[in-house]
């Protein structure tokens, strides 16, 4: 692996939060240097040679962009991140089918962009099912079967959870769509790079990517279109028919290829990575639980990425949480970092109590994530929950023995 | 959250924060809010012989400009007459706090947490006085 130094500036808090975004891997940025600047052409010109050379740029891309996931590099196309991807995949394949089939299923813990997707589907006349997940986070395949019906064209699940890191069992999922003839769709966001994924051994449809969360540029993705048997989609965005007619528009070849080398990196290291990031949720966790009673992971632990952990510090409001811990740039599923005052609905979808869930952080580790920033972070945390408990009126409530669920509180 | 001076102040530095024996004679105690809102304030006022609020103290769960506000208000509350302190305003927390719109229900909840320490003490007086008839 090439030595990485410190992205972070020294003044800079440290970065734990992953699932949000990543920095870029310097050699990714290297590898679109040249994109900038000499190599402008556009991959659409065909007659003369900076275009032959910027379509060299992005069809390397998508060949490596394809290799990480299994696929044909003919079945990958460019968009601006995984939200159009989702967008395209659910609501192309959707309105494509919808004479004979008008049916969706997906789970209520995916990504807004989904869910979002999804109650547009459903005002035109689309039937939504969003299924429930199980106190681990996890989708019930009985629950799924069970949910199918002949007119169902299309199951979204996403491979991992953004806020509880869990990895859905894809290749059950998948067994199970291509049982019904149903096509499978899964915004792999969260997961390509992070963990093994093969479109046909997960027998895989549809696969939303954002470059990202991959260490890669923003304002990138791909979606990995299945060949055979076809998926066919109608296109959101027309006009110059590139992309195989489903995406119009100049490729951003700068972006494209800074998405294939970050996929390339990512393929190579990822063995590795995961061992390494293992060692650091490990140590992060234990060093927490050594130190402090009343926490409380959310989502299953065995089933996750390294990368990720999600946790509740019972009788500690996530944002004041937030505000103390200034060294640390952590995200909280609370309420009040929200504009809608509502906490997280991943939690919440879980069992996850709502004052449990006003107490949660999640904390994203990744490539640049070194022990020491962990053992720092640990020690940030500590300090801060125990003074945050010591003027909590339920954690003396809760010394005292107090059951705070037998208080009858006033909801304001 | 772009929060102002004062209530960082107040939330890095809580005056007051602890707790009085809430079954003392010159104690009262307030607690409002709910865990599942994601905030809950606990207020006490000591009341001396005098009248006056010689001292306050508090507990709170809940975001920065919770623990700020019922922070500023046991500042607020010494010294005052239990009428007086009963004057205070949620606007008045706000206005000095600087505190963001979607934050107001913190400076609500503090103004309540006030009212209901001051009806907690006027009902213990209220009993002794009845039990000393």
């Amino acid at each position: 692996m090439t030595a990485i130094t410190q992205i972070r500036r020294n003044d800079q808090p440290i970065y734990l939060d992953y699932q949000a975004t990543t920095p870029m891997d310097p050699r990714v940025l290297e590898a679109m240097m040249p994109y900038f600047t000499h190599k402008f052409g556009n991959s659409g010109s065909r007659s003369h040679a900076y275009g032959w050379e910027a379509e060299e740029g992005t069809e390397k891309a998508r060949a490596q962009v394809a290799k990480l996931i299994g696929a044909d590099e003919k079945e990958v196309i460019f968009t601006s991140g995984a939200t159009e991807s989702n967008n395209l995949a659910i609501r192309g394949v959707a309105e494509f089918y919808k004479d004979r089939k008008n049916h969706i299923i997906t789970t209520v813990t995916e990504h807004k962009c989904v869910l979002d997707t999804c109650r547009h589907l459903e005002q035109q006349g689309f039937e939504v099912t969003y299924l429930p997940v199980r106190k681990d986070g996890l989708l019930d395949l009985d629950v799924l079967r069970a949910a199918i019906t002949d007119k169902t064209v299309l199951v979204s699940v996403m491979a991992v959870n953004n806020e509880i890191g869990v990895i859905q069992p894809l290749a059950e999922i998948g067994r199970i769509c291509r049982e019904k003839k149903v096509f499978f769709h899964t915004d792999a966001a969260q997961a390509a790079g992070k963990i093994p994924l093969d479109v046909e051994a997960l027998n895989v449809d549809l696969m939303s990517i954002s470059g990202h969360k991959i260490y890669g540029p923003k304002g990138i993705g791909a979606l990995y279109v299945r060949r055979k048997p076809r998926v066919r989609l109608v296109p959101m965005i027309v006009g110059g028919g590139q992309e195989r007619g489903f995406r119009s528009g100049t490729l951003p070849t700068p972006l494209c290829v800074g998405l294939g080398e970050a996929a390339e990196i990512c393929m190579k290291e990822m063995d590795a990575e995961a061992k390494r990031l293992k060692k650091l949720q490990e140590r992060m966790l234990k060093g927490l639980q050594a130190k402090l009673t009343d926490i409380v992971v959310n989502g299953d632990l065995e089933h996750r990425i390294p990368g990720n952990l999600n946790i509740s510090f019972a009788y500690v409001e996530g944002e004041s949480l937030m505000m103390g811990i200034k060294n640390l740039a952590v995200s909280s599923g609370s309420a009040c970092t929200s504009a809608s005052l509502e906490p997280s609905y991943v939690l919440r979808a879980l069992g996850v109590e709502e004052d449990m869930a006003h107490t949660s952080l999640r904390i994203g580790l990744g490539r640049f994530t070194t022990e020491h920033e962990v053992d720092t972070a640990v020690d940030e945390l500590v300090r801060h929950v125990n003074k945050l408990r010591e003027m909590s009126p339920l954690w003396e409530m809760a010394q005292e023995g107090i059951d705070i669920k037998s208080i009858e509180w006033a909801a304001h | 959250m772009a929060y102002s001076e004062k209530l960082i102040d107040h939330y890095e530095n809580p005056r007051n924060i602890g707790s009085f024996d809430k079954a003392a004679e010159d104690v009262g105690t307030g607690l409002v809010g709910a865990p599942a809102c994601g905030d809950v304030m606990k207020l006490q006022i000591k009341v001396g012989a005098d009248g006056l609020i010689e001292d306050a103290k508090f507990k709170t769960f809940g975001c920065g400009s919770a623990i700020a506000s019922s922070s500023l208000v046991t500042e607020w509350v010494k010294g005052k007459t239990i009428d007086e302190a009963e004057t205070i305003k949620n606007t008045d927390i706000a206005k000095h706090l600087a505190l963001p719109p979607v934050k107001i229900h913190c400076s609500v909840l503090a103004e309540d947490a006030i009212k209901a320490a001051i009806a907690d003490y006027r009902a213990k007086a209220t009993k002794k006085a009845d039990a000393a008839e």
